[in-house]
């Protein structure tokens, strides 16, 4: 057990080991003050729920209160570890300030109430919606921190049940440009690294990446590896002298918005050097000779000037990543969140193809997420997807997908994308959204044009459920407030951001009326008497496990296939990645192995978008592109700039377009200006967490705005 | 040889493109995507008219490279009224004929690459093709774009 004070020393002490080696244990554990280990009464198996790297854990249970924490030594992911939100994190549960009952709004005001009297209110409204204009008058906005089963249930009774076509987690602020970015390269969502790449990388390039901060644990891999004999080189991209910084062979400090030209500046010296595997390129990728042609205006010396990095760094750096034989590369929100960001994650991408560095261990990309289970809501159609990486414009994938929910496919919207948040906001505003339903997220604090969003959130018109743990500002403008049980609370999976599946099993009961939100939903669907095409039930599950079940089904053949999983297989053990099915019982390290991409088109989740206009490509486009289903080294058009003050800068002697502050990546205007924190994107235990994100952040660009002119009731 | 008058018509109506959508990105200054793409796809458009200007000369054209330019009165006029009417559901349809309107004329312009490109290959005039290869594949994300847009919006607008 560490005595360490872990604020002050985050990242613990060191457990050297080589490359190829297995990375030793070292079991982490925090016990309310005088506690003994032995005094426990149980121990309850789960994984942290306050970042996206998974870390598993023992939650100690003493009196049925949570008493403390213990890392799992079993553990792929963090092997025994727990980081500083892990080890302290736990007793925002018993919070003073949780929500204990159901509130409705009587005279103006929230008062407590029973859940009856609360969910015959939501379902009523609901019913005379849908009678009044139909489904789309209702919308959904969830977050990144439900559990799978949850999810999946949401988007069935949301995209199945009511059939509406607006259905958004606020994953869409966070770390959407990962999931952007691997549709661009690899057509489909699914990260295609797994932490293991560290223990055997020679290269590792973080990009906009501040690991040490963000993902803790991981850092600790990467900082016992650089311990130990042959340690790797590190590649930081970060404008500030970071401790990733500090660590790196080479650091390059662009200018914050000049991310695309860098990382056209690498590939230009990578590709100009032939540092690249030309055999692979030919037989599993498509696009190379445009992104070729694309970077060959970018020599270091342009380079140099728009990012403000020194030529020799930026040739250094690039030998160094070209001359890896095992690179790994990991991207998060300095290039996320800033300037053309699918452009620069999708570059990111392109060095990793064109090196044929995908696909075994040490070679792979970490395109991270930020919120812990925001992969299970952009697997679970919960956001801008369908279920299972189903694709909404594949007539096949929703006749598909109607026939694992039992419904008619014109039942299931899908004649264009999920409606994106800042979408949902707008029909809001314009009156044509006259429910939305908040769950686990906080956009009255959390979305960008504040003063424009809560006047929206504030209008009479609009009937606002809101379903949190506490009484958050968004919470304070609902007609109804649901009390939901937290992490320790309830039962339930999520997934990582390499693919590994935990088990979060309940350790106490939630505080009085608070319900899991798992029950929440199903609650909903029973009151309105949802059905399927055959007259059945329409959610034919019940509890955690019989949904997990009807989840695996949904996933079947799927690249996240979970059929070779269940609870009991989750318990006592390690996490497992998937996809888990007959052929990989016991769960799959490395996708995209030997070349093989999810990017056929019958099969992919996406054809991708237009980077600079965000349309989406058609199917003969895409057919015409990719037919064999390789992996795509798609290129932005051009490099385009922030703007800087006057004398800051100097445009003219750069070929690149006009200096301009936008972001060209697709959805741009849900991307534009969000806030780069990820307290900010509405974490539900409101805990002093450190920021969350990487690094480069960029002031967001002025947008329309609108007074506050519709009085907040 | 009838080129210049192709250039003459396309140069007229990459301006009049151009100008469609500045008006239409101030009409829904509320709408992020189409207000900020519609600014950004309108630049296209008036680069293009420098470019047909440029090349002009060689086919006996005297066409004004700059771009017809804004009244920044009515561009602020336009985007106060659509602050205004921003919590009406009436505009909507207002959206939907502007996007029509921005999908049919990028459309002829595209038809006019179309041809420019075809002739410019079969008279080997090779800086005109090379004009057409920078401009056209512009002209089609525009109507890309626009049609996109429609798909998105129509929906929630007509069934609403």
């Amino acid at each position: 057990m560490t005595r360490k004070d872990r604020i002050a020393e985050p990242w613990g002490t060191r457990t050297p080991y080589a490359a190829g080696e297995e990375w030793p244990v070292r079991v982490d554990t925090h016990l309310e003050e005088g506690l003994e280990a032995g005094e426990v009464d149980r121990w309850v198996q789960t994984a942290s729920i306050l970042h996206s790297n998974g870390d598993a854990l023992d939650i100690a249970v003493k009196d049925d209160r949570i008493v403390g924490v213990r890392g799992r030594a079993v553990d792929r992911v963090n092997h025994g570890r727990l980081g500083p939100k892990d080890l302290y994190g736990w007793q925002a549960n018993s919070s003073p300030d949780r929500l204990t009952k159901p509130l409705i709004r009587k005279n103006g005001k929230l008062v407590e109430t029973d859940w009856d009297t609360a969910m015959d209110r939501v379902v009523g409204r609901t019913k005379d919606l849908l009678e009044e204009q139909g489904a789309s008058a209702i919308g959904f906005y969830t977050t990144g921190q439900l559990f799978a089963e949850e999810y999946y249930t949401l988007g069935l009774v949301a995209h199945g049940g009511l059939g509406t076509n607006h259905v958004d987690g606020n994953t869409r602020l966070c770390t959407a440009t990962a999931a952007a970015a691997l549709k661009e390269s690899f057509a489909s969502d699914g990260q295609p690294g797994s932490y293991t790449d560290i223990d055997h990388a020679d290269v590792i390039a973080l990009y906009g990446h501040n690991m040490a901060e963000t993902q803790t644990v991981l850092w600790m891999r990467v900082l016992d590896r650089l311990a130990g004999p042959n340690p790797p080189k590190i590649i930081c991209v970060d404008p500030r002298l970071t401790p990733v910084a500090r660590a790196a062979t080479v650091h390059l400090a662009p200018r914050p918005g000049t991310n695309v030209a860098l990382m056209n500046g690498l590939l230009h010296e990578i590709i100009g050097n032939g540092w690249v595997d030309r055999e692979y390129i030919e037989a599993h990728a498509v696009g190379f000779s445009e992104l070729e042609k694309r970077v060959k205006d970018y020599p270091p010396t342009v380079v140099s000037e728009i990012c403000d990095v020194p030529e020799e760094l930026i040739r250094e750096a690039a030998s160094v990543i070209g001359h890896a034989e095992r690179l790994l590369s990991t991207v998060l929100q300095g290039f996320y969140q800033s300037n053309q960001a699918t452009a620069a994650a999708v570059q990111v991408n392109n060095v990793n193809i064109i090196r044929g560095m995908l696909g075994r261990p040490g070679c792979g990309i970490l395109q991270m997420n930020g919120q812990p289970t925001a992969q299970n809501t952009r697997e679970c159609g919960a956001d801008g997807d369908f279920p299972a990486f189903r694709h909404w414009s594949n007539d096949a994938h929703v006749k598909d997908l109607a026939k694992v929910w039992n419904v008619d496919p014109m039942a299931i919207p899908h004649q264009s994308p999920p409606t994106h948040v800042m979408q949902m906001m707008r029909y809001v505003e314009d009156g044509s959204i006259r429910m939305l339903w908040v769950s686990g997220t906080n956009p009255a604090v959390s979305l960008p044009e504040l003063q424009r969003v809560r006047s929206i959130l504030s209008q009479d018109r609009l009937f606002l459920v809101v379903q949190d743990i506490f009484l958050s500002e968004t919470a304070q403008l609902a007609d109804v407030v649901l009390p939901a049980a937290t992490w320790g609370e309830k039962t339930g999976t999520f997934t990582n951001v390499d693919r590994t599946v935990h088990l979060s099993e309940k350790a106490v009961d939630p505080p009085e009326d608070a319900k899991p939100d798992l029950d929440i939903f199903l609650d909903y669907a029973r009151r309105l008497d949802l059905r399927d095409k055959d007259g059945e039930p329409l959610v034919k599950w019940h509890d955690p496990e019989s949904a997990f079940e009807a989840w695996k089904e949904c996933t079947r053949g799927r690249p996240c296939d979970y059929t070779g999983m269940t609870y009991d297989k989750l318990r006592g053990g390690s996490g497992i990645q998937w996809p888990c099915n007959e052929e990989n019982p016991d769960g799959t390290a490395h996708i995209c192995k030997d070349g093989k991409f999810w990017s056929d088109p019958e099969y992919c989740e996406s054809y991708g978008r237009d980077l600079v206009t965000g349309a989406p490509l058609e199917p003969a486009e895409y057919k015409a592109m990719n037919p064999d289903g390789k992996a795509i080294s798609r290129q932005p058009t051009t490099c385009r700039r922030m703007s800087y003050p006057a004398g800051t800068f100097r445009c003219s002697s750069s070929p690149a377009g006009p200096s301009t502050i936008s972001t060209p990546g697709p959805r741009r205007a849900g991307r534009r200006s969000f806030r780069p924190q990820h307290r900010r994107c509405g974490w539900r235990c409101r805990r002093p967490t450190p920021p969350c994100t990487g690094s480069a952040r960029v002031t967001s660009p002025g947008s329309p705005r609108r007074g506050d002119r519709w009085k907040r009731r | 040889m009838k080129l210049g008058l192709v250039l003459h018509e396309l140069h007229r109506s990459e301006n009049d493109l151009a100008h469609e959508l500045f008006q239409a990105s101030e009409r829904h200054r509320v709408d992020h995507e189409i207000y900020h793409l519609g600014r950004d796809l309108a630049k296209w458009s008036q680069q293009h008219v420098r470019e047909i200007a440029g090349i002009g000369k060689s086919y006996g054209q005297d066409l004004d490279p700059e771009p017809e330019g804004e009244f920044p009165l009515a561009k602020r006029v336009r985007e106060k009224g659509s602050e205004l009417l921003g919590r009406h559901s009436a505009p909507g349809l207002l959206l939907l004929r502007d996007l029509r309107g921005i999908y049919m004329k990028a459309s002829g312009v595209s038809a006019d690459w179309e041809m420019l490109a075809q002739a410019a290959q079969g008279v080997k005039h090779t800086d005109l093709l090379e004009v057409t290869e920078r401009c056209h594949p512009e002209t089609l994300r525009q109507v890309r774009w626009a049609n996109a847009m429609l798909k998105v919006e129509s929906t929630q607008i007509l069934i609403s």
